[in-house]
């Protein structure tokens, strides 16, 4: 006959955070940016039928990161909220943050209540008849609600990439310059992410790790090579711009009469990239050596964001327990 | 009662988190039912106590026609209805809308107790935008055909107390390149119809003025042009029908969808044809 042991309160609480922590930064980041005409969503995802990004409601969009099954449920729960809602009022009493103080309480309950805590990260964002009134609410695994303003970074190296998004970011920026700005940064999440658990962690712990995240992103790239090289041969397929077929993008435009969603592909997204400069432009060019050397490169700066992840060291170890975690998951076998 | 995700702390019911179907009538039916057109309890025995036509207003004539080559870039069709809603020998509303997008590609009209139709209407509406939201794609427009008939059969119980809605459907097939036209029963039986159709009280005069106006490859100006005759001379012999209203300036609404999407022919250009249409029904003596 077993006892159970006794588990503090805090314990209990650091360790289920902890464990959403972890499954939140395994996948790709989603950057959500507020520019004049509207709010644009923009992520990696190869995929185009599993979305991480999508429609709620006539001004309200969702972002999400974490486990594909888990929010998709939670998507489909809000758009459900949402027309029931509108359908029972009126279209206009349909609003980001009820919806944000449903998925919250929703939250909360589950990380209190159920065995696990839902791996996921939300962003709610509703679209106004100014930018002033934009709203965008950023759900973490708890339950907790922050009212951000101008720009989210979320999952993968949320802190880091949201560093760099900060610097960049000012209001009123047009759709090309912030998408030229979100593809930049997630490029170099691509690239330079996998290199910062290297430094935290140390090459051997971190090698598979990095090499699975970006053997996902280079995909058709051919990086073979990049899966059994470790850290260095992945930071360097990773480093090569990303292609507008990898990107999922998506906008909340003002000036579109009712439903304001609309997501962005093929010869349109491409045109907004190009536009003025080169893609890449807002991602320092210095970041593909960078990403090269995870060692070296990671010094300065990048090496400074990586101190607050320190509490990730002790994902390593477990990182082959996963095997099935090439990116955050739109597939759906993998939920679970 | 969990209307609008209220109740339970704030939370989202467990309903709206249960795996289900993409359809939010589905939905509705399990999680709040009482909020179905055509679910609500009705007074049985009653029937014949009051006349139904005096007892809500009846929206009357809708028209549609096809056009365009099959599968010709300006294939399409345009669906038309006057304003007017009745009660009795009673005007209820002369501005009253009865023709609306039921989702970018797709049209509907209605004829029939005004409030249950409209109300049917906002649901098959929300119908499809929320399996679009949450699949990620259009039904086929045969499949939205067959959901508006489900909801139409659903109303049956109060069709058979004389409140019933007839809609009729039209839209472009994406798949086929061609605008069809779809009509209903008050079961909810679901025909395909060609080339044209018309429903309501004026359906009957409607009918014929398109069986002589319509003929194949008409381009979208003259499609406008042959509803508008049409609903005139519906208007014509039926009091519940509306004409275009020059004094006030109400004029029919009058839609065209095709592979651009669902359009609503603007007033103006509405009231330059019903100027037309009356001028050369003038010149042509009384008998219009």
């Amino acid at each position: 006959m077993t006892m159970p042991f006794y588990v503090s309160p805090e314990q209990l609480m650091k360790d289920r955070a902890d464990f959403a922590r972890k499954g939140i930064a395994r996948g790709r980041s989603v950057v959500v940016l507020a520019y004049d005409e509207g709010i644009a969503f923009a992520t990696v995802n190869s995929s185009r039928a599993l979305h991480k990004i999508s429609e709620i409601y006539d001004r309200i969009g969702f972002a999400a990161v974490g486990k594909y099954n888990e929010f998709e449920n939670l998507r489909v729960a809000g758009v459900r909220y949402a027309d029931l809602r509108g359908y029972s009022y009126d279209r206009s009493d349909v609003t980001a943050r009820g919806l944000a103080n449903a998925y919250a309480q929703t939250l909360g309950t589950v990380f209190i209540t159920e065995s696990k805590p839902l791996e996921v990260e939300l962003v709610v964002a509703e679209v106004g008849v100014t930018s002033a009134q934009d709203q965008i609410y950023r759900l973490t695994y708890d339950g907790t609600v922050a009212d951000e303003h101008g720009f989210v970074v979320m999952g993968g190296q949320a802190e880091q990439l949201g560093r760099r998004v900060e610097e960049a970011w000012r209001p009123e920026m047009s759709l090309g310059e912030v998408l030229r700005l979100a593809v930049g940064v997630l490029g170099a999440g691509e690239g330079g992410g996998p290199a910062a658990p290297a430094g935290a962690a140390g090459a051997a712990g971190a090698g598979p790790s990095a090499g699975k995240g970006t053997t996902a992103a280079a995909g058709k790239a051919g990086a073979a090579g990049a899966t059994g090289a470790g850290g260095a041969g992945a930071g360097a397929a990773g480093a090569a711009p990303l292609e507008v077929s990898q990107l999922e993008v998506a906008v909340l435009e003002r000036s579109r009469p009712r439903r304001s969603f609309r997501r962005l592909t093929g010869q349109v997204l491409a045109g907004l990239l190009a536009d003025g400069d080169a893609p890449s432009a807002d991602a320092p060019s210095a970041d593909a050596p960078t990403a090269g050397e995870p060692a070296a490169g990671a010094s300065g700066k990048p090496k400074g964001t990586d101190k607050p992840k320190a509490s990730a060291k002790p994902i390593a170890p477990e990182e082959p327990e996963t095997p099935e975690e090439p990116d955050d998951g739109p597939d759906p076998q993998q939920g679970d | 009662m969990h209307r609008a995700g209220e109740g339970t702390s704030g939370r989202l019911p467990d309903a709206f988190l249960r795996p289900g179907s993409a359809s939010f009538v589905d939905f509705l039916a399990d999680h709040a039912p009482e909020m179905l057109p055509g679910r609500r309890a009705t007074a049985h025995g009653t029937a014949g106590a009051v006349n139904p036509a005096e007892l809500a207003p009846h929206a009357t004539t809708i028209v549609a026609v096809t056009f365009g080559e099959p599968g010709a870039p300006a294939s399409g069709v345009v669906m038309a209805g006057d304003r007017r809603a009745t009660m009795g020998s009673m005007i209820a509303n002369r501005d009253m809308e009865k023709v609306f997008p039921a989702d970018e590609y797709s049209a509907v009209g209605i004829a029939g107790t005004a409030g249950i139709a409209v109300e049917v209407v906002r649901l098959f509406q929300l119908e499809l935008e929320h399996y679009e939201k949450i699949e990620g794609s259009l039904l086929s427009l045969d499949g939205k055909a067959n959901r508006l008939g489900t909801m139409i059969r659903g109303n049956l119980p109060l069709a058979m107390q004389g409140l019933a809605v007839v809609p009729l459907f039209a839209g472009y097939d994406l798949d086929r390149g061609n605008g069809r036209i779809f009509s209903y029963d008050v079961t909810g039986g679901r025909y395909e119809e060609r080339d044209h159709h018309s429903v309501g009280s004026g359906s009957i005069f409607a009918r014929g003025a398109l069986k002589k106006l319509w003929k194949p490859g008409l381009s979208a100006e003259d499609a406008v042009h042959v509803v508008v005759e049409a609903l005139f001379d519906a208007a014509d012999d039926d009091s519940a029908t509306g004409g275009p209203d020059t004094m006030r300036r109400i004029f029919p609404v009058v839609a065209t969808v095709t592979a651009d999407g669902y359009r609503r022919v603007p007033e103006d250009e509405l009231e330059q044809l019903v100027e037309q249409i009356v001028a050369q029904r003038r010149e042509r003596g009384s008998v219009a």
